[in-house]
């Protein structure tokens, strides 16, 4: 019996996926193509072509949890298509919602009594969270500047060169003032007595962060909040702190429960905290706590008679997904204290392993300390063959992401790489990396041509100065990376 | 053998999940508990407890998706730990989220090149779409007002009062003033272009028309405001421009109204934004918002920065987030096509229709939503009757149905309306036992009046704010016990 070609045309479930028409296609990727394609076709595409994407879990560049217990998916994949929002439709989840926040609120340490509930809500990261606390922040001095008499027209808010994009973000699409305190070399966070320096009447709050993206340092905050305790009484100023603890959060209760940094201190009006970094739950949940219901104003939340029933909301985002909000009740009652101990405690002693491992290679200074978010930041002792950039770039081919960045002003000349230990970070995958990297180490050490290439190709620009080539690339934009290289004439025969 | 006690308690992979000691013990709800529990444990309590959660598919409140096919659901299950905005270590998923841009922004006829890249993002939903459109039209009028010396300070938006609520936060959070045009009777959506275009001044940043009303599902005239708009920007200089709302309509409009004229056809439009979740049949975590051309989106918003290593252009408010959404989109975008978006909208049309006629069948019921718009049916009790639609709405709920019931907004309080919103999962099936389950319904609540004498009596007559004469309602009251002799002598014969 012979299928015509005309029959198997119209009769698609015969034929396996890779045997259909569709593959022979291309896929329009500016318009809606015309016409449907069978679903087995249309998933295959897709997933050919997202396997092109990064490894997740090599994707040692970023906090955000990338593994959870199958008993979770399922739990996720049950409830991904529950609104979030329609609070009357589904109480139960918003009930976990709000024992979260009870949770977190607790674990900070919030002024709470056995009943009271606590203020705070569930964000899409912490990005919204932040912009949600500062928006309190400056609604709350704005009122009282009203009731003063002066003009509020002109708000700012006094934090570290080191904080993440999304104050910047906050800063301007809020239209706040950002008063920067500058790094330097060997001092990567907010110094506090510079920040209190900073600080003026128009001044809404003091962020400090818990956890610097950049080495995972923790910041002084207790030393910030005493000083601002002070300052505040010559002044008469009521100047508040917040805390960006988006990583360090979920760290500091469980391995530095005696670290001052939360609600204990009295100034400290609002914490946020990324659920999808430590508190090992898939991207998209942040939470933001407040002290107490004073210092989030009322006139900011909306009554709203939304579906038929009234809803309270203070959130940007609206519709979203349930599916984080349960997973991470899932991991509080799952894991409880001991288990968020256990697991933080896992990736301190594999970064430690892992910075071991570095030192010995005897090529790289460690910039990150041992106290703070479990990551290891490094430099190369000498660059002046070869760049951070380039290792990042030859780790790749073995699978893994490993980013390499500047420091911020003023200490741009710095370059380091960043490993970020996550829960999924065994030692055994922290053992590997280090030979791997030493396997990287070694064929840079063989490869100075490829400076000399890009000089006769007239891509820099080089100039004799006695022993030492000193080439430089111009770079128009500070926020992109800086390659300055010094190479020294060498006497090896070259390798092309 | 017995299995005593003491062993069972360390001996934690034997016990079942039930019959373990978590299954006794309540879980701590204000505090982190101080050990861990066996993930079936865990797995199973929170299970549990939201099997006491609606259903999705039955709660006809919401215009959110709540079905996508198996293999969707593998593609979202695969992606779910990728960090969308960690562009460089996922650039497919990146390309994807482009792919997806440039196709809506086709779809809504932007002025493009056939390889022009279109000007847009992927939000979390309609809410920060609207606030990120919203900033660029505040920060171009303010640039624009700079540049002309005048002020600045005092910038407002012109709308219906019938605006989903984050058009009311992004101008509270973001310090604009609202100017929302009243509603009235019988005209449920941004009353007359014409009401907005006088409402509009020098200070107004842009005017916002929404395609499909949460209210109603109707759509606005954006014809006719672009062209009054026309005429006034011709007469002031303002050059206002229009934002349309297209949360519900963007993904239905195109496939079977495509001659209806709202979007980049129309010279105003500066920007769209639309739900991925609803109308683009992907689940709830997705929306869209797409610009002209770049110069509606001005370059000091876009934040240029290193992050992880490498150059990325950013404007959202949100920052990480997951990438599932984006692919579920793509997926449904090269899966079904124009065609398939088409014959799914008609498929809703048709069983909004199937509804729309079942309930008026009933005779009992007042059809407030049009035919042409989103398909959902609003309705509302006929005359002056002494049940509401609250009573109604709770009854639908022991059935298993959620349909909301909820007053129209300031101007015409006195409305209360139920609706039904057609979704893509929503079949005729489902529709005719719909109608089935209210007539029920109606019948329960024709044999309660006891319950409306009390309510009376306590001057509470659910949410219908009658401003009713105590004669009237004792009218109302003998009506209704004649009614109800009557049946129950009829009821005689049967039992």
């Amino acid at each position: 019996m012979v299928l015509s070609h005309a029959a198997s045309d119209s009769d698609v479930s015969v034929h396996s996926t890779f045997a259909s028409r569709y593959v022979r296609t291309s896929l329009p990727r500016f318009r809606m193509p015309e016409n449907s394609i069978p679903k087995e076709a249309a998933y295959q595409i897709i997933n050919d072509e997202l396997m092109l994407d990064g490894n997740p879990r090599l994707n040692l560049a970023s906090f955000v949890t990338t593994w959870m217990e199958p008993e979770c998916d399922k739990l996720i994949m049950a409830s991904i298509n529950k609104n979030y929002v329609d609070m009357d439709e589904y109480p139960v989840t918003t009930e976990l919602q709000n024992r979260c926040v009870n949770m977190i609120a607790h674990l900070f340490n919030a002024p709470l009594g056995e009943t009271e509930t606590a203020v705070g809500v569930g964000t899409v990261g912490s990005s919204e969270a932040i912009m949600l606390a500062g928006l309190a922040f400056k609604r709350k001095w704005q009122n009282k500047r009203k009731a003063e008499g002066k003009p509020f027209d002109k708000p700012n808010i006094v934090t570290g060169a080191n904080v993440q994009v999304c104050w910047e973000k906050f800063a301007r699409y809020f239209e706040v003032e950002l008063k920067e305190v500058k790094l330097r070399e060997g001092y990567y966070v907010m110094d506090p007595e510079q920040a209190v320096e900073m600080v003026d009447e128009n001044t809404i709050c003091v962020a400090a962060i818990l956890g610097s993206t950049l080495n995972g340092e923790f910041e002084d905050v207790k030393l910030l909040n005493d000083l601002l305790v002070l300052k505040n009484k010559e002044t008469g100023l009521d100047i508040p702190i917040h805390v960006d603890a988006a990583s360090g959060g979920f760290i500091a209760p469980f391995l530095y429960p005696e670290l001052e940094w939360d609600f204990r201190l009295p100034q400290v009006k609002s914490i946020n905290v990324s659920g999808h970094k430590y508190g090992l739950v898939y991207a998209g949940i942040g939470w933001v706590v407040w002290r107490n219901k004073e210092d989030l104003p009322d006139e900011l939340i909306f009554h709203i008679n939304y579906l038929g029933a009234d809803q309270p909301t203070f959130t940007l985002n609206f519709s979203k997904g349930s599916s984080q909000v349960i997973a991470q009740y899932y991991q509080l009652i799952r894991l409880g204290h001991e288990g968020y101990r256990n697991v933080m405690e896992n990736c301190r002693e594999n970064m430690i392993v892992l910075r071991e491992g570095l030192e010995k290679t005897g090529r790289f200074s460690i910039v990150s300390k041992d106290e703070g978010i479990p990551l290891v930041a490094f430099s190369l002792k000498d660059n002046s063959s070869h760049t951070e950039f380039e290792i990042s770039e030859m780790l790749r081919r073995y699978g893994w992401i490993v980013p390499a960045y500047t420091m911020p002003a003023n200490a741009e000349h710095i370059t380091v790489l960043r490993v970020v230990i996550r829960e999924d970070f065994s030692r055994t995958l922290a053992e590997r990396l280090v030979m791997d990297i030493e396997k990287v180490m070694h064929e840079l050490d063989e490869l100075p041509s490829r400076v000399i290439h890009k000089i006769s190709l007239g891509e820099v620009k080089s100039e004799d100065n006695g022993d030492n080539m000193v080439v430089t690339v111009k770079k128009s934009d500070i926020e992109k990376p800086i390659e300055i290289i010094n190479v020294k004439k060498s006497d090896k025969p070259i390798f092309c | 053998m017995v299995l005593s006690r003491t062993t069972t308690e360390s001996n934690e992979p034997v016990s079942s999940t039930f019959g373990s000691r978590y299954a006794l013990t309540a879980l701590p709800k204000y505090e982190i508990g101080e050990s861990s529990i066996p993930k079936d444990a865990a797995y199973q309590i929170i299970k549990d407890e939201l099997m006491l959660d609606g259903n999705p598919r039955l709660n006809l409140a919401s215009f959110v998706t709540t079905w996508m096919e198996p293999e969707c659901d593998k593609l979202i299950m695969d992606s779910i730990n990728k960090n969308y905005v960690d562009m460089d270590e996922y650039p497919v998923t990146t390309e994807l989220q482009n792919r997806c841009v440039n196709m809506i922004a086709r779809l809504f006829n932007a002025p493009l090149g056939d390889t022009e890249t279109a000007m847009g993002v992927g939000t979390v939903g309609s809410s920060e779409a609207i606030m990120l459109a919203g900033l660029a039209f505040k920060r171009n009028w303010q640039n624009k007002r700079k540049a002309e010396g005048k002020t600045y300070d005092k910038p407002n938006i012109v709308t219906g009062a019938n605006v989903q609520v984050c058009w009311e936060k992004f101008a509270r959070y973001f310090e604009v003033e609202l100017k929302e045009i009243k509603l009235s009777e019988g005209y449920y959506v941004m009353d007359d272009p014409e009401k907005a275009v006088e409402m509009v001044d020098e200070n107004t940043i842009c005017v916002a028309a929404i395609l499909g009303s949460t209210l109603t599902g109707e759509f606005e005239d954006v014809k006719r405001l672009n062209d009054l708009l026309v005429k006034k920007n011709d007469a002031t200089g303002w050059n206002t421009p229009i934002h349309v709302d297209a949360a519900s309509g963007g993904f239905i409009a195109p496939f079977i109204y495509p001659e209806l004229e709202w979007d980049f056809r129309l010279p105003l439009v500066k920007s769209i934004n639309v739900s991925g979740h609803k109308y683009g049949l992907v689940y709830a975590g997705i929306g869209w918002v797409v610009w002209r051309t770049q110069h509606d989106l001005p370059d000091e918003l876009i934040f240029h920065i290193n992050y992880l290593g490498a150059d990325q252009p950013t404007f959202t408010l949100n920052f990480s987030m997951g990438s599932s959404q984006i692919i579920a989109q793509y997926y449904q975008l090269i899966r079904l096509g124009f065609e398939g978006y088409k014959n799914v909208m008609e498929n809703c049309r048709e069983n909004m229709l199937v509804l729309k006629e079942g309930i008026e069948k009933t005779e009992r019921f007042n059809i407030v939503s049009k035919d042409v718009g989103v398909p959902l049916v609003a309705f509302s009790l006929k005359g002056q009757s002494f049940h509401s639609e609250f009573e109604i709405s709770e009854m639908l709920r022991r059935f298993g149905w959620i349909v909301p019931a909820y007053t129209m907004p300031a101007d015409a309080e006195h409305i209360t309306v139920l609706r039904v919103v057609i979704r893509e999962d929503f079949s005729r099936t489902l529709a005719e036992r719909l109608v089935a389950d209210i007539l029920k319904v109606l019948h329960e609540l024709d044999t309660l009046p006891s319950k409306i004498s009390r309510k009376m009596g306590a001057e509470d007559f659910g949410n219908v704010k009658g401003k009713k004469v105590k004669r009237e309602k004792l009218m109302e009251v003998i009506v209704g016990w004649r009614k109800f002799v009557k049946d129950r002598k009829k009821m005689n014969g049967v039992c």
